[in-house]
């Protein structure tokens, strides 16, 4: 440092100081601006006579809501509501995180497909879904395919299972007591064939001799619960939906908010997913898999072992924020009244409390950790199968 | 005496494997489950087409004055032509539509200008982002010149989608260079204001954010002082879809090699000269395809506008659904509003496709 100052620059042309200046002058300008808001914040909030804090959640929220995993009823607290619009935000997110990669893989390889027609067929699923807003989607969903079903007195019936305006009712499975046992059995499956899956490696390095664990730990898992679940006298009954003359009651209901976002969703992610998908294929050059059957390797191997491994690392990273995004997206359900947290939080509980900083924070902070807890935990798949350079 | 070697010329391939037929067995019929996909996409073709053309076309109604008209079973077209206007112009006065349109047309005789070669390009980019906003705004809002006044929460339909997106789009990307190069500095105040907005505004949805502009931002102004809604939830817009245009244009300046940095630092370029003249040139290029799926992000979510009471194209589409005279019209609408956007976003993309072809110099990785 004082090399730099033995030159005869004026203290303004002097680089460091310029920036030590200029970052001062932006510090002080973000704490002053940063100030005066929360100075009005506390004027306006004391004008209008709202209390600041979380006191609020624990009165009684006084409104429905229409799809709870947990115990809810109208007298629940607040802080019971956002609990329930937290697990419909997790749940939409999971199974349509799900759901579109599944479209994702399968629309990708359907557009690389040799056959014409389905390359075709997949190319107008992705620009189409691509290029009109979810917004829009959700609410062609909702409002003109879901609503346009029959009344529930003319449900169409497949089965034990009615499609009717008011959702999807399929048979609802009862555990009984002796349930806990085929979920202790299918534990130790998994325990089974994970210690088969080690093993077969193991020897597979030691040896070179291959043995097909994938399969068997498959097969291990399947059959292993059945056993324990038919052992354990079968301790699940359905309780099935009944159609009565106006209306089908018991089974288990997907109501068609909840189909809806999740077929919005996942369909539009899904058409992201695919261009992801052929784009990480194609970036594998032909020459691996030539020099695959070189090597005498099958088709199968070698897009286990060769192309997927290489495709996976162009892949995950885009698919990261692809999952982002669709945890992002299902907020977007409060347009359709699912509810999920936006519309329980910054909707009901914001109109009824008049909280908006606790509530617009609350949902933030949710959303900021659901979406560092994703890319946290797929950060650590890509650097699992990250190229290992030496 | 030496015999010349002549080779007979080279059979022509067999006639399977050449042509149409060739070309269809190796396309349709090359495997079972080749065959087995053929016929399954061609069952596929069988439900959907079909219905879809006799729905949208055959057995459709064109015009009418209420959904009573349409007795064809088909779509009920009339229903968009009844509320063609306000589709377009939200519910901006009638005798006012001419503002708009000039509006509109100005704007685009301005960018085909740029096709003319003898303009000055700096010129005109000068009046299209300076002196056109200035009036784009007064013929819109009106107020001076005798022009009538036309409160913000007139404007709808697709002019306010288009101007949503445009003025997103015009804002958004200078501001994120600016927050790009910010979180490239090596000024850690800087770098770190830069980071922690670009993450926060990614890490939440887009709904927050309006929530935000539309309820909480009246909470931190002073009495007195309050804005426009339509200004908030564009500052709102922009501001978020800036965050991921700073994260697409950091991937560009990391692609740019350090031998151009310190080049354009040996010719004594300043730090504002040698990112203005080198570095971003080069950049901006490389991500063109990100900036512009950025671009049509952002004209997406404009539809989100309509979750914080504000009527765009979609907004206006479904609050007409629910006129008595129309019940039952849902699919046309947003078959119609669908159309529109895809249009628009799938434009975006071809022309972003032929930008691209035409700037690249073949400094690319092929």
């Amino acid at each position: 440092m004082s090399e730099k100052t033995t030159t005869n620059t004026s203290f303004f042309n002097d680089a460091g100081n310029r920036a030590l200046l200029f970052q001062v002058v932006l510090l002080t300008a973000v704490v002053a601006i940063g100030y005066y808001l929360f100075h009005n914040l506390q004027a306006n909030l004391q004008d209008q006579g709202i209390s600041t804090g979380f006191a609020f959640l624990n009165e009684p929220a006084g409104f429905p809501i229409l799809i709870h995993l947990i115990e809810y009823t109208e007298a629940g607290t607040y802080g019971r509501a956002f609990l329930v619009a937290l697990i419909n935000t997790m749940l939409i997110s999971f199974i349509g995180i799900a759901l579109a990669t599944i479209i994702g893989v399968v629309m990708g390889l359907a557009r690389l497909s040799q056959n014409w027609l389905v390359a075709k067929l997949a190319t107008v699923y992705i620009e189409t879904l691509r290029n009109i807003p979810l917004l829009l989607q959700m609410f062609f969903w909702y409002f003109a395919v879901l609503a346009a079903l029959p009344h529930p007195r003319d449900s169409i019936i497949f089965g034990d299972f009615f499609l009717n305006k008011r959702g999807i009712y399929s048979p609802n499975p009862i555990f009984e007591d002796g349930f806990g046992v085929v979920i202790f059995g299918f534990l130790a499956c998994v325990v089974a064939a994970i210690a088969l899956i080690v093993w077969a490696k193991k020897r597979q390095t030691r040896t070179g001799e291959w043995f097909p664990a994938y399969w068997t730990s498959f097969a291990i898992i399947i059959f292993g619960t059945i056993i324990c679940y038919l052992l354990a006298g079968s301790p699940v009954t359905f309780d099935l939906p009944e159609a009565s003359r106006f209306n089908v009651k018991g089974g288990m209901v997907l109501v068609p908010e909840f189909v809806a976002v999740l077929v919005a969703l996942s369909t539009y992610t899904g058409a992201f997913i695919a261009e992801i998908v052929r784009a990480g294929i194609l970036s594998v050059s032909w020459g691996q898999t030539e020099a695959a059957r070189s090597l005498g390797m099958r088709d199968s191997i070698t897009q286990r072992l060769i192309v997927l491994p290489q495709a996976l690392r162009v892949i995950i990273p885009p698919l990261t924020s692809q999952y982002l995004n669709l945890a992002k997206n299902s907020s977007l359900g409060a347009a359709i009244a699912y509810p999920e947290l936006v519309a329980v939080v910054m909707g009901t509980t914001l109109n009824q409390t008049g909280q908006a900083i606790e509530t617009i924070g609350l949902c933030m902070l949710v959303y900021g950790s659901l979406s560092l807890s994703i890319s946290f935990f797929m950060n650590w798949y890509n650097k699992k199968m990250s190229l290992v350079e030496r | 005496m030496a015999i010349e070697f002549k080779p007979s010329p080279s059979l022509p391939p067999p006639s399977n494997a050449v042509g149409a037929v060739a070309w269809i067995r190796k396309n349709f019929f090359s495997s079972p489950l080749n065959i087995f996909l053929t016929i399954f996409s061609l069952y596929i073709l069988y439900l959907l087409v079909p219905p879809t053309i006799e729905w949208a076309f055959i057995d459709a109604t064109w015009t009418g004055e209420n959904k009573d008209a349409c007795t064809a079973g088909g779509a009920c077209w009339a229903f968009i032509v009844a509320y063609f206007d306000q589709f377009m112009y939200g519910l901006y006065p009638q005798s006012e539509y001419w503002r708009i349109n000039l509006a509109a047309i100005m704007l685009a005789v301005l960018i085909g200008m740029f096709a003319i070669k003898s303009i000055n390009k700096l010129f005109l980019s000068i009046v299209i982002l300076v002196i056109y906003p200035v009036v784009a705004y007064f013929l819109f809002a009106g107020g001076i010149f005798g022009l009538e006044v036309v409160e913000t929460s007139l404007w709808g339909g697709l002019f306010l989608t288009t101007l949503l997106g445009v003025v997103g789009i015009v804002a958004s990307l200078p501001l994120g260079v600016v927050l790009a190069l910010g979180r490239r500095s090596n000024m850690p105040i800087v770098k770190s204001v830069c980071v922690v907005f670009i993450e926060t505004v990614r890490a939440v949805p887009l709904i927050t954010i309006l929530f935000m502009a539309s309820v909480m931002i009246p909470l931190f102004l002073p009495d007195g002082l309050n804005f426009n809604k339509l200004l908030r939830v564009l500052i709102g817009i922009t501001l978020f879809s800036a965050a991921y245009m700073a994260e697409v244009i950091r991937g560009g300046l990391q692609a740019i090699p350090k031998g151009q940095y310190e080049a354009a630092d040996a010719m004594g370029l300043t730090y504002w000269q040698s990112m203005l003249l080198v570095i971003l040139p080069q950049a901006l290029k490389l991500v063109i395809p990100g900036i512009v799926n950025t671009f049509i992000g952002l004209f997406k979510d404009t539809t989100l506008v309509y979750i914080v009471g504000m009527f765009d194209l979609l907004g206006r589409i479904q609050s007409a659904t629910h006129d008595g005279d129309w019940l039952g019209t849902t699919t046309e609408g947003y078959a119609f509003a669908g159309l529109i956007y895809w249009a628009i976003c799938f434009g975006m993309s071809r022309y972003s496709m032929a930008v691209e072809r035409k700037l690249d110099t073949g400094h690319k990785r092929n």
